[in-house]
């Protein structure tokens, strides 16, 4: 059984390394810019010289999907710091302390839930303004800090009087202390899986968004706007929306296997 | 009519025998009560008997033999045709044991409607007869409920009677009074000797406190780490107890005149 | 009755907060209507007398109260780009957009719910893994993707539906179906992968349970156990899932609708985004809120029917 296990972890963050490897490599160098443009190389199928092909514009789409996926994961990677951070802060405060606070946050939590992650990033861009990177960041930050919240209150109001949490607190330790030192590592392994789980969130959120022309606009790439892109051109260069379509799933499923590896190595831990 | 003929079982998991090698008989009408403390194995011979033993979890040898059939090896199909109908178990925790979500009378007829074809008012009316024969008070009020809605005692009372809609030959009795409060658990005793003297019905009776076999139990088996270290007529082993082990659990129950 | 009655008195409470978060949030950035109707060159006295006719000089609670009651009286505003009521800017996509989601979820529902169970066996079985890394799979599937590549090879090349053309629903109401349940599949895929790895956690917990030890013991086959007990022990956490689903598949709605270009509330909500047309996103914003909570309370009400246990409303 355990094998097997780890296989999904292992599996996943090969996958990962993989994808993490080559966008970080975007970062750095592209085989071709990706903006520049070529009319001699218009609409070109995978090819040595395009990996990928070329788009309507001449512009090699495998630099642009190295480069898309550069943005893509560093605004979900951001999102998800944002959502986390700020998430277990008020889960872990509120758990600890509970009260009337507690109450007030969880209830707004719930009414929060009735908008589809979405429809709630959309509401916070149009109030932020669309089409600029950091909007995209704080709005889609914003809507993943009620699941987190959620979390790790639980987590958190779980072990609250477990022995050693008093024992802690006789000795006076104090509440900084006792949530962060003896507290936190505990709900790792409930915060690890999540995270996952909203990194995955996030860069389907942010290539939704950036799909419907809200999210990062051009000269920026990111994943989703090339869909959109690449959907208006699909009969002509089919390979342009294939290949932007894989790496957005590759990238969501090696994520998910490795959250689906943490998940069940937490369980294992518990027996 | 149950012989276990030197039954051994090994969970994968774990390094020692559950059950290392137990012989037992119970004759018709007998009441067995099977003694020890928690991992004694107990449960696990229960298990065997009634065909619950997780078989690709653990290893199994020896015979479980029920009129002669045995229930060990047997495939799936055949230990169906056995299961509820010669064999009525009743579990430790009622509230768990029954299904949530279906109400008290039907669960108390499944067994009629997986062993027989009788008609759904037949069934119930059956069921009914189960019901009264356990003095369930009001057995219509009660045939409506979910499980829910009635007490642990209660419970375990349409636990029984689900199990002896049927008629079957032998009931299995997985520590059914444990979970009860003492003055319910003393009313099931006295019912279970009622249908034991009133149908015949053979017994296996398991429990780690020996007060409750000693009211109820013909013969009483007492098992220690897996092995059968007593065995005999209620009265031998209460007065002759030949090992060790049976003393020092009898030396434990606790006795009103000392205190008196 | 009792319980139907509290839960019906939370579902307003929850669409009272929605609404009330949604309007807030909005007042808060909108700035002042009147100019933004009026526009930058209008004189401070015409914007004066537009706020007095728009009402924008009572106080804020005032000001939400008459929108909540205009809400619910079809008043919804006017939209500031196409000068039109918002209502009846909304009142033929919102048709569009609902029986999109209804198909997506009818679609998640008959597949996910009996394969769910069906297919616990195998799960269990020495292809587990592939089940759990087919469902991580299809997770990953994002909708507009698909859509992508089924208005491609459904609509282009099999000629099933014309991608971008999409019928009347009064007129051609067969024609418009058909049209909206290839977009529904879309958004179902990841959604009945994720109902089937939830499925199936919840068939293996129940499995574990004693009172299956019960079923076993009374000579039910596995069929029996399965079908018997344990199906319906399991629809009750399928079934909130299945509520909570249609969040997921809003959102997913949204996307797909401009990918397949679907004249529905998501197309107008992204365009009054990018207008800055605050009442239409604002109206558009609760529709799709309270129908996501409405959902949630249909999948408690179904509940109820199912589990007895819930039926007291809590009070145990």
């Amino acid at each position: 059984m355990k094998k097997k296990m780890n296989g999904y972890l292992i599996a996943g963050l090969i996958i990962t390394c993989i994808l993490a490897g080559l966008t970080i490599l975007g970062y750095f160098y592209t085989p071709y810019d990706p903006t520049a443009m070529s009319g001699a190389a218009k609409f070109q199928g995978p090819s040595m010289a395009h990996l990928f092909g070329t788009d309507n514009f001449g512009r090699d789409i495998f630099s642009r999907v190295l480069k898309g996926s550069g943005t893509t994961v560093f605004i979900a990677s951001c999102t998800v710091l944002i959502g986390a951070v700020a998430g277990t802060a008020v889960g872990a405060v509120t758990g600890y302390f509970g009260g009337i606070v507690d109450d007030i946050l969880m209830r707004m939590n719930d009414a929060l839930t009735a908008f589809p992650s979405i429809l709630l990033a959309l509401v916070v861009i149009s109030i932020l303004g669309p089409g600029s990177e950091l909007n995209v960041i704080i709005a889609l930050g914003i809507v993943f800090i009620p699941s987190f919240a959620r979390l790790t209150r639980t987590a958190f109001a779980s072990i609250r009087d477990r022995n050693y949490i008093e024992s802690a607190r006789l000795m006076g330790a104090g509440s900084a202390r006792i949530l962060l030192i003896h507290m936190l590592p505990n709900t790792l392994s409930v915060l690890l899986p999540a995270i996952t789980i909203g990194f995955n969130n996030a860069v389907l959120a942010e290539a939704s968004m950036s799909f419907l022309g809200i999210g990062v606009t051009p000269p920026d790439a990111s994943l989703g706007y090339m869909l959109s892109e690449a959907q208006g051109m699909f009969a002509r260069a089919p390979w342009y929306a294939l290949s932007t379509g894989l790496m957005i799933i590759l990238l969501v499923f090696g994520v998910g296997l490795i959250g689906e590896g943490l998940q069940r190595l937490g369980k294992e831990a518990k027996y | 009519m149950l012989e276990i003929k030197d039954l051994h079982v090994k969970f994968h998991t774990r390094d020692r025998e559950a059950v290392a090698g137990v012989t037992l008989t119970i004759h018709d009408g007998e009441i067995l009560g099977l003694v020890g403390e928690s991992g004694s194995g107990k449960t696990v011979t229960a298990m065997s008997v009634a065909g619950l033993l997780p078989r690709r979890q653990c290893d199994y040898r020896g015979e479980v033999l029920l009129d002669g059939q045995d229930l060990l090896h047997a495939d799936r199909d055949f230990l169906r045709t056995v299961q509820g109908k010669k064999i009525g178990v009743v579990f430790q925790q009622p509230m768990n044991a029954m299904d949530p979500l279906i109400r008290v009378g039907e669960q108390v007829g499944e067994v009629l409607r997986i062993h027989t074809d009788m008609s759904p008012e037949e069934r119930r009316r059956a069921s009914l007869e189960a019901m009264d024969a356990v003095e369930l008070d009001d057995p219509e009020a009660v045939y409506r409920k979910y499980p829910h809605e009635l007490s642990g005692g209660m419970l375990q009372r349409a636990m029984i009677a689900a199990a002896i809609v049927i008629r079957p030959s032998l009931l299995l009795l997985d520590e059914p009074t444990t979970a009860l409060d003492v003055t319910i658990q003393a009313q099931i005793l006295e019912l279970l000797k009622k249908l034991n003297a009133e149908s015949g019905v053979s017994m296996m009776f398991i429990s780690h406190n020996l007060n409750v076999v000693r009211k109820l139990c013909t013969h009483v088996a007492v098992m220690q780490r897996g092995l059968l270290v007593e065995e005999g007529s209620t009265a031998d082993v209460f007065y002759h107890p030949q090992h060790e082990y049976t003393r020092h659990l009898i030396d434990a129950i606790p006795r009103r005149r000392k205190y008196q | 009755m009792k319980s139907m009655l509290r839960r019906v008195l939370m579902l307003l409470a929850t669409m009272l907060i929605v609404s009330f978060l949604t309007y807030a949030a909005f007042e808060l950035i909108s700035g002042d209507p009147a100019e933004a109707m009026l526009g930058t060159q209008a004189t401070p006295a015409r914007v004066e007398a537009l706020r007095k006719e728009l009402g924008l000089d009572a106080p804020f609670l005032v000001r939400y109260a008459r929108w909540l009651l205009g809400f619910f009286s079809g008043n919804l505003g006017v939209s500031y780009s196409y000068k039109l009521p918002v209502a009846e800017l909304i009142a033929p996509k919102l048709a569009v957009t609902l029986w999109m989601c209804l198909i997506s979820f009818i679609i998640i529902s008959v597949i996910s719910l009996p394969l769910g169970v069906l297919s616990y066996q195998s799960a269990v079985g020495r292809f587990g893994w592939l089940h759990t890394t087919l469902n991580q799979f299809f997770m990953a599937v994002p909708p507009f993707f698909t859509g992508i590549l089924i208005s491609w090879g459904c609509g282009v090349i099999l000629r099933f539906f014309t991608p971008g053309d999409f019928p009347d629903l009064h007129a051609d109401p067969a024609g418009a179906l058909r049209y909206l349940f290839f977009a529904a599949v879309c958004i179902a895929i990841p959604r009945v992968a994720m109902m089937l790895r939830m499925m199936r956690s919840t068939v293996i917990s129940e499995m574990e349970k004693d009172y299956v030890q019960t079923a076993i013991s009374r000579g039910n086959d596995r069929q029996g156990v399965l079908v018997g007990h344990v199906l319906k022990n399991s629809l009750v956490p399928a079934i909130t899932m299945l509520g909570q689903t249609m969040a997921e598949i809003v959102a997913g709605g949204i996307v797909v609708e401009q990918v397949f270009g679907i004249p529905g509330l998501g197309r107008l909500l992204v365009a009054s985004i990018a207008n800055r047309d605050y009442p239409t996103v604002q109206a558009v914003v609760v529709i799709l809120a309270f129908w996501v909570v409405f959902a949630g309370m249909a999948a408690d009400l179904v509940n109820q029917c199912i589990d007895p246990r819930l039926r007291l409303g809590g009070e145990s």
